[in-house]
C-alpha cells in the first residue's frame, strides 16, 4: 500500500489526467447538467408537467411565432409542457441509468470473476451462457421480458441487467485470466490469503478502472432501452413523463408539430453521446495500456 | 459435411421444442390476466369462467401445454385472444412484410458496406478514409432507433421526401394475389406500385440496415488491407492492373469470407431490429403485431409469433453454418 503522502500525489495526478481529457470534461459535464436537472426538477421546471389545458395544445416553442410566453419548448397534444416534461423526464433516464448499470455491472463483475478465476466447471457453464445469451436479439428480449415481467420501471432495470450482464462478464472474465497470471496473486497466495480474499481484495481492484469505464458505456445503453420500452409502451404509464414516452406520442403529431418528439429525442442522443465520450475519455485516462 | 448439417438440424430441433416449452411455461406463471382485458365491466363470474374455459385458461399448466403442443404439431396455434383470429393465418399475412422489409435492409447493408469498404482501401492512408473510418464509428454508436427517429425528422419533416407510416399508399387500387408486395409488383410489372412500395420502405431499411453497413464496412475493411499485402495483389500490381481492378477483381473475393460470416451473425439482430423499426414507421410486420400482443398480454399470438421468431433464427443460423461450409475449403473437404 501506498503511504498518505504518496496516495495524494497519486490521487492528484489522476485528477489532472482526467481534467486534461477533453472528453471526460464534455462527457462528465452532460452528466453534471443531467443530475441537476433530475435533482432540482421541480424548481427548475414551475410548470407541472402533468398539468393538461387543452386550449394550449401544440403551441410552438418560444421563438416560434403563436408561442406563449412562459412555455419554452412548447406543449403537446394534450397542452402538457414540453420543458417541463423533459426536464422531469431526466429523472427516470438517470435513474434507469445509474440502478440498472450498477446492478448490471454487479452481476456481470461477479460471474466474470468467477469464471475467469476458477475456470474448470464454474467457467464452462458462465461462458455457455454468455454464447446463448448474446446470440439473441436485444431488443426482442427486452420486450419479451418486460412482456413476462409486466409493465414498470423494475421491469425495465431488471430487463436491462438480466440482458447486459454479459457485456460486463466477458470483459472482466478476459482481464481476470490476465491477472491471474501475475506475481502479485502469487505473492497472495504465498501469504495464505484465502481464494476469495485474493479475488475481491487483491484482483478485484485492480480491474476496477475496466469495470467503472464499461459502467459509464452501460449507463449510456440502460438510457436507450428505457427510451425504447417507454416508445413501445412497455415501460411506466403515460401519466409519468419519459423521453421515450414524448418520442411516441411526438410521432403521433409529427405532421403538426416537430417539437413533441425532436426535443426529448435530442435530450436521448446528447446524453448516450454524454456517456459514450466520458467512457472512451475514462478508458484512455485509467487504462495503461492504452494510455502510452 | 452431410453429417455436420445433419447434426446442426437435430440441435436446432431441439431448440425450437427448448424454447417452445419456456416461452409457455414462462407466459402462464408470470401474473396477469388475458381474460381480464377482454371482458366487459358488467360481466359475472359465470361470464368470466365460461371465457376462460373456451381459452382453456382453465386446466393445469402441463394439460393445457400438451393441449397447444399437439395442436401446434399440427400447424394449429390457436386463436389470438385481442383480434380473435386464426394465430397461423394472422402472422402468415404479416410475415411476408418482415420479410421483405429485413431483406431490403440486408441488401442495403451488404451494397454499403462493399462500397464504403472499397472505397476505404482504394483511398487508403490518405484523407478520405478518415472520413469514412469517422463516419463508421458514427453510425456504429448511434442505435436503429435513434437514426429511424432522425430519418422521419430529417426527410418526412424538414424535407418532405418520403411517406414515413405503413407500406403501401392506400389509395393504390390494386389487388395483390400474395402478400409479398414488392416481389408480385415486380414480377408483373407494376412500375407505379413498385414506386410506391420504395417510397415507403427505403426509411424503415436504411434505418434498419445501417448499423449491419457499418459493421461490413470494418470488417470487409479489415481483411481487404490483409488481403493488399498478399503475394497475388503484387503480382497483379506486376502487370500492371488498375488500383480498382486490384481490389475488387482479386482482394474482393478473397476478403469476402469474414464479411459474410458476420453479416449471417448479424442478420438475426436485424430481424430483432424489425419489431422497433416496425412500430416506428407504423409498418404491418410482425413485429409491429409482436409489440400489440405483448401489450394486450395476448398469449396464443406472443407464443405463436416467438415460435415465429425462433424458426427464422434457427433457419438464419442453419444456412449461415452451411454458407460457411460451403466457402470454407477446411471444412468443405472434412
Amino acid at each position: 500500500m501506498a503511504e498518505p503522502a504518496q496516495q495524494h500525489r497519486l490521487s492528484a495526478g489522476l485528477a489532472r489526467r482526467l481534467m486534461g481529457d477533453w472528453r471526460v470534461v464534455v462527457g462528465g459535464s452532460i452528466f453534471a447538467v443531467l443530475a441537476i436537472l433530475a435533482i432540482g426538477a421541480s424548481l427548475i421546471a414551475a410548470i407541472d408537467p402533468l398539468e393538461q389545458d387543452l386550449l394550449l395544445e401544440l403551441l410552438p416553442p418560444a421563438w416560434v411565432d403563436g408561442a406563449e410566453p412562459g412555455m419554452l419548448l412548447g406543449t403537446d397534444s394534450l397542452g402538457r409542457d414540453v420543458f417541463s416534461r423533459l426536464v422531469h423526464g431526466s429523472r427516470i433516464a438517470l435513474a434507469v441509468a445509474v440502478v440498472a448499470g450498477v446492478l448490471t455491472a454487479t452481476l456481470g463483475t461477479v460471474l466474470g470473476l468467477v469464471a475467469g478465476y476458477f475456470g474448470g466447471l464454474a467457467d464452462s457453464v458462465i461462458s455457455r451462457l454468455v454464447d446463448i445469451w448474446t446470440s439473441f436479439p436485444p431488443v426482442l428480449l427486452a420486450i419479451i421480458l418486460v412482456a413476462l415481467l409486466g409493465t414498470g420501471l423494475h421491469s425495465v432495470i431488471i430487463a436491462i441487467v438480466v440482458i447486459d450482464w454479459t457485456r460486463f462478464c466477458r470483459v472482466v472474465r478476459a482481464e481476470v485470466m490476465q491477472q491471474r497470471r501475475m506475481d502479485y496473486v502469487d505473492s497472495a497466495v504465498t501469504i495464505g490469503l484465502g481464494r476469495i480474499a485474493i479475488l475481491f481484495r487483491e484482483i478485484l481492484p485492480n480491474i476496477l478502472p475496466l469495470v467503472i469505464v464499461l459502467l459509464t458505456l452501460e449507463m449510456g445503453i440502460a438510457v436507450i432501452v428505457e427510451a425504447i420500452l417507454s416508445f413501445v409502451g412497455l415501460s411506466l404509464s403515460s401519466d409519468t413523463p419519459t423521453w421515450g414516452g414524448m418520442i411516441a406520442e411526438g410521432r403521433q403529431v409529427i405532421h403538426q408539430a416537430w417539437w413533441v418528439m425532436s426535443f426529448p429525442l435530442l435530450m436521448v442522443v446528447v446524453t448516450v453521446l454524454g456517456f459514450n465520450l466520458l467512457g472512451d475519455g475514462l478508458r484512455a485516462t485509467l487504462d495503461p495500456t492504452l494510455r502510452r | 459435411m452431410g453429417a455436420f448439417l445433419l447434426r446442426r438440424a437435430v440441435e436446432a430441433a431441439l431448440t425450437l421444442i427448448g424454447v417452445a416449452i419456456v416461452v409457455f411455461v414462462l407466459v402462464r406463471v408470470v401474473p396477469g390476466d388475458p381474460i381480464a382485458m377482454m371482458i366487459s365491466p358488467g360481466a359475472s363470474e359465470a361470464d368470466i369462467q365460461a371465457l376462460r374455459a373456451l381459452y382453456g385458461l382453465d386446466k393445469s399448466i402441463l394439460a393445457q401445454f400438451f393441449i397447444w403442443a399437439g395442436h401446434a404439431v399440427t400447424g394449429d396455434f390457436g386463436t389470438s385472444i385481442s383480434l380473435r383470429q386464426n394465430v397461423v393465418s394472422l402472422i402468415l399475412s404479416r410475415l411476408p412484410a418482415t420479410l421483405e422489409l429485413a431483406a431490403a435492409a440486408t441488401a442495403l447493408a451488404v451494397a454499403l458496406g462493399v462500397v464504403f469498404a472499397v472505397l476505404g482501401i482504394m483511398w487508403s492512408r490518405r484523407f478520405p478514409e478518415k472520413i469514412i473510418d469517422g463516419f463508421n464509428g458514427v453510425v456504429l454508436a448511434i442505435p436503429d432507433f435513434i437514426w429511424a427517429l432522425a430519418f422521419i425528422l430529417l426527410f418526412g419533416v424538414l424535407f418532405p421526401l418520403a411517406p414515413i407510416s405503413g407500406r403501401i399508399d392506400p389509395r393504390i387500387e390494386f389487388e395483390f394475389v400474395t402478400n409479398f408486395y414488392f416481389v408480385e409488383a415486380l414480377l408483373r410489372g407494376e412500375i407505379a406500385v413498385l414506386a410506391d412500395l420504395f417510397a415507403h420502405g427505403w426509411m424503415p431499411a436504411l434505418a434498419l440496415g445501417l448499423p449491419l453497413a457499418a459493421i461490413i464496412t470494418r470488417v470487409l475493411k479489415g481483411s481487404l488491407d490483409q488481403a493488399m499485402v498478399e503475394d497475388y495483389v503484387t503480382m497483379a500490381r506486376v502487370k500492371g492492373f488498375g488500383r480498382l481492378r486490384i481490389v475488387v477483381g482479386e482482394a474482393l473475393q478473397n476478403a469476402a469470407i469474414p464479411a459474410l460470416t458476420i453479416t449471417g451473425v448479424q442478420f438475426t439482430f436485424l430481424v430483432g431490429g424489425t419489431v422497433l423499426i416496425e412500430k416506428i414507421f407504423s409498418y404491418p410486420g410482425i413485429g409491429n403485431l409482436a409489440i400489440d400482443a405483448v401489450i394486450n398480454r395476448d398469449l396464443p399470438l406472443i407464443q405463436g409469433l416467438i415460435v415465429t421468431f425462433a424458426v427464422i433464427f434457427i433457419f438464419v443460423n442453419l444456412s449461415v453454418d452451411m454458407m460457411y461450409a460451403l466457402l470454407n475449403p477446411r471444412l468443405r473437404h472434412g
